[in-house]
């Protein structure tokens, strides 16, 4: 407890000094607010599927003189805070950002725990929520509640629905048999899907031969993969988390832990995947994927690395960039900076985005990739919810030695 | 075989993690719980010496262990050493280095994000299997315990068979006495403070081999090295090394035996009933 009054002094300090730096405002802009984790254990997918896209889409709007409104152009002045990843320190930074900063718009948090936490607090202040980077069953309920949240991810159901609905699609074609080992951190993210997970594999014909779970922050995992090898799986399914994505490929590898199908969850879909694990990531299948060869999607990859210098990821990256352009769209359509007006507008029409066409249906939209797979170079989505272009799975090759 | 293998694999990172701590702690009596902050900044160090000069990060320790220990000694002269002139009982010094370190290890992340930004990192060297009694095990893993195993032997021997090693475990049982028996008390624990940094960021170098970090990430290695300083006992460099292969062959067999989302468990069990039944630490002494 001590610790944490010293962490939040701390940032409060920062954070006045930062903003006692800031140039007078000129009343020609818009004024936008962000609040993500910049340090803390989801500081690192932030900063690879969140910060960049909020600079990206700030340059590209800026660079093209602003938002249009009916009494003239106006550039964007970004404001952004770091919640620590901590749900108070997200909630106070949008009670910061509307009250003390008032902001005109805020984009939405990083992550299913903050989206969750900080939807009453943009409720009640009365800025829409372009919820991105949130997977959860409450979707409907959340939805009913507050008029002004909006989800793109999908549900944790269909999450891992489909990754069950792969597998089996691959036992059904010979490919592999109906052994599977699964894992997950013990986490609430984690043991969500575990749960869920659990009668969906049993009712479409697997047998669960290694069912364990891993604390966060685990130094070492070789353990977990030892006796994932030792129940002798056909395939093998982690719910993990980015350091534990990576540890548990690394420790695979390692064991030669030889499956037809792998699965690992969160920052599969991550450049760094790829860079870490080179021709060795051919055939691992992860959450998210997406059709990363149409021109629109193309052309963002290309901006993405121009204007921020990192690659994009092959999951949230571009859906976080849509959400920020399905904004954009509505406060140009609508003309002023009226919150509600421009809520009621991304309600009821459908947004042109890199992603293709965005479309809420009770406030939720159901055109989302689930499931992707790293083949050559890219990391393809082969299993979606109405979006056109999935590629067929292709089985896992064994480790390279 | 194959859990007493990896409980040592394991227990060789824990070592790296908690050594320098111990320095630290027990002779130079600063709590830093910047411990972490430098562990990462020696990862950070060696991946930018891998990524930009292809050094293996076993030769980047070459470079990271000098200027760590300098940079340490720098810490310690500045901004420790102030107040240990100032305090005047032990549990002051404590709880005055545990503010300031915290502080310092804010600027370590606020440094590293600055320069690296956020994302996570890793990169792969010597991640192949090397067979030990037929079992595969990480080749990079085997190189960090050997490191941990070098730099215990090199420390130990330090300690109890030179001059200036018996210097500080003299600072270490008792400060004022050293002070007596003309041991220059300050330059002992900027020695110690530094060695233990250096110590630190060195095993920080080795263990971004195998672990996936990025810049806040170092608080969890500081709740790792203080519970192993502890489980050892604070004056006494053997006992954090045992204390941490301890430790690892515990997680390990837990994980194998039982489930592998007992280890924390596991651990805090462990560490509960050292405080219960010998609260000095595996190799403390009694105070009198």
């Amino acid at each position: 407890m001590f610790r944490r009054t010293i962490l939040s002094t701390a940032a409060a300090g920062l954070v006045a000094a930062a903003l006692a730096f800031q140039p007078a405002q000129a009343a020609d802009t818009i004024k936008i607010g962000a609040s993500a984790p910049k340090t803390g254990p989801l500081a690192g997918g932030a900063a690879t599927t969140q910060w960049p896209n909020v600079r990206l889409w700030v340059h590209d709007v800026n660079s093209r003189g602003g938002l249009k409104l009916k009494d003239g152009q106006k550039k964007i002045e970004l404001i952004e805070y770091d919640d620590r990843t901590t749900p108070g320190e997200a909630i106070k930074n949008i009670q910061r950002l509307a009250t003390q900063d008032k902001v005109d718009f805020i984009l939405a948090p990083f992550g299913t725990g903050f989206t969750i936490a900080t939807a009453p607090i943009f409720n009640k202040l009365g800025y829409p929520q372009l919820a991105v980077s949130a997977i959860t069953d409450k979707i409907p309920a959340l939805t009913k509640r507050y008029d002004n949240i909006f989800f793109m991810l999908g549900s944790t159901t269909t999450f891992t629905n489909s990754v069950v609905d792969i597998l089996k699609k691959m036992k059904d074609d010979g490919k592999i048999g109906k052994r599977v080992a699964m894992v997950n951190v013990a986490d609430a993210f984690g043991i969500e899907l575990a749960n869920a997970a659990r009668p969906v594999f049993k009712k479409a014909g697997f047998e669960i031969v290694y069912d364990k779970s891993y604390p966060l922050g685990s130094q070492d995992l070789s353990p977990v993969i030892k006796g994932a090898k030792a129940s002798n799986p056909d395939a093998f399914v982690a719910w993990s988390y980015p350091p534990d994505t990576f540890a548990l490929t690394a420790q695979a590898k390692i064991n030669d832990l030889n499956v037809k199908a792998f699965y690992t969850a969160v920052a599969t879909a991550y450049p760094a995947f790829k860079g870490k694990f080179k021709a060795d990531a051919e055939g691992i299948l992860g959450a998210g994927g997406i059709d990363p060869d149409t021109p629109a999607l193309k052309e963002y990859f290309k901006r993405h690395k121009e204007v921020t210098g990192k690659d994009a990821d092959y999951w949230a990256s571009a859906v976080t960039y849509a959400s920020f352009q399905i904004l954009e769209q509505a406060i140009e359509a609508v003309g002023t900076l009226d919150r509600k007006a421009v809520t009621e507008y991304i309600k009821k029409n459908e947004f042109k985005t890199v992603i293709g066409p965005v479309k809420y249906d009770n406030q939720n939209s159901a055109r989302y990739w689930t499931v992707g797979q790293w083949q050559g170079n890219k990391f393809y989505g082969v299993s979606s919810r109405g979006r056109p272009g999935a590629k067929a799975i292709i089985e896992k090759p064994a480790w390279n030695k | 075989m194959e859990i007493i293998i990896g409980g040592i694999l394991l227990g060789g990172t824990y070592a790296l993690i908690a050594m320098g701590l111990q320095l630290q702690y027990g002779v130079a009596r600063i709590m830093n719980l910047a411990n972490g902050e430098i562990l990462v900044a020696g990862s950070f160090a060696a991946l930018w010496l891998f990524a930009g000069a292809q050094l293996s990060p076993v030769l980047s320790l070459i470079i990271v262990v000098p200027i760590a220990f300098v940079g340490n000694w720098l810490i310690y002269q500045y901004f420790l050493l102030p107040l240990v002139k100032r305090s005047k009982n032990q549990g002051q010094l404590e709880v005055d280095s545990i503010l300031s370190t915290f502080g310092i290890s804010f600027i370590f992340v606020g440094v590293m994000h600055a320069i690296f930004g956020g994302e996570y990192f890793n990169y792969e060297y010597l991640e192949i299997p090397f067979q030990v009694f037929e079992e595969p095990f990480a080749l990079n893993r085997i190189v960090a315990f050997l490191g941990a195993a070098i730099a215990a032997a090199c420390l130990y021997f330090w300690l109890n068979q030179t001059r200036s090693g018996l210097k500080l475990r003299a600072v270490s049982v008792n400060p004022d006495a050293a002070n007596l028996v003309a041991i220059n008390v300050n330059r002992a624990s900027a020695m110690a403070f530094a060695l233990g940094g250096a110590v630190t960021a060195g095993g920080g170098a080795l263990i971004s081999m195998f672990v996936t970090f990025d810049a806040s990430i170092g608080v969890l290695f500081t709740m790792k090295a203080l519970i192993i300083v502890i489980l050892g006992g604070v004056k006494e460099i053997r006992g954090s090394i045992v204390a941490a292969f301890v430790l690892g062959l515990a997680e390990t067999a837990v994980a194998s035996l039982i489930d592998p989302g007992l280890t924390l468990a596991s651990a805090f069990l462990l560490f509960i009933l050292i405080l219960l039944f010998r609260p000095q630490g595996l190799f403390g002494r009694q105070t009198s």
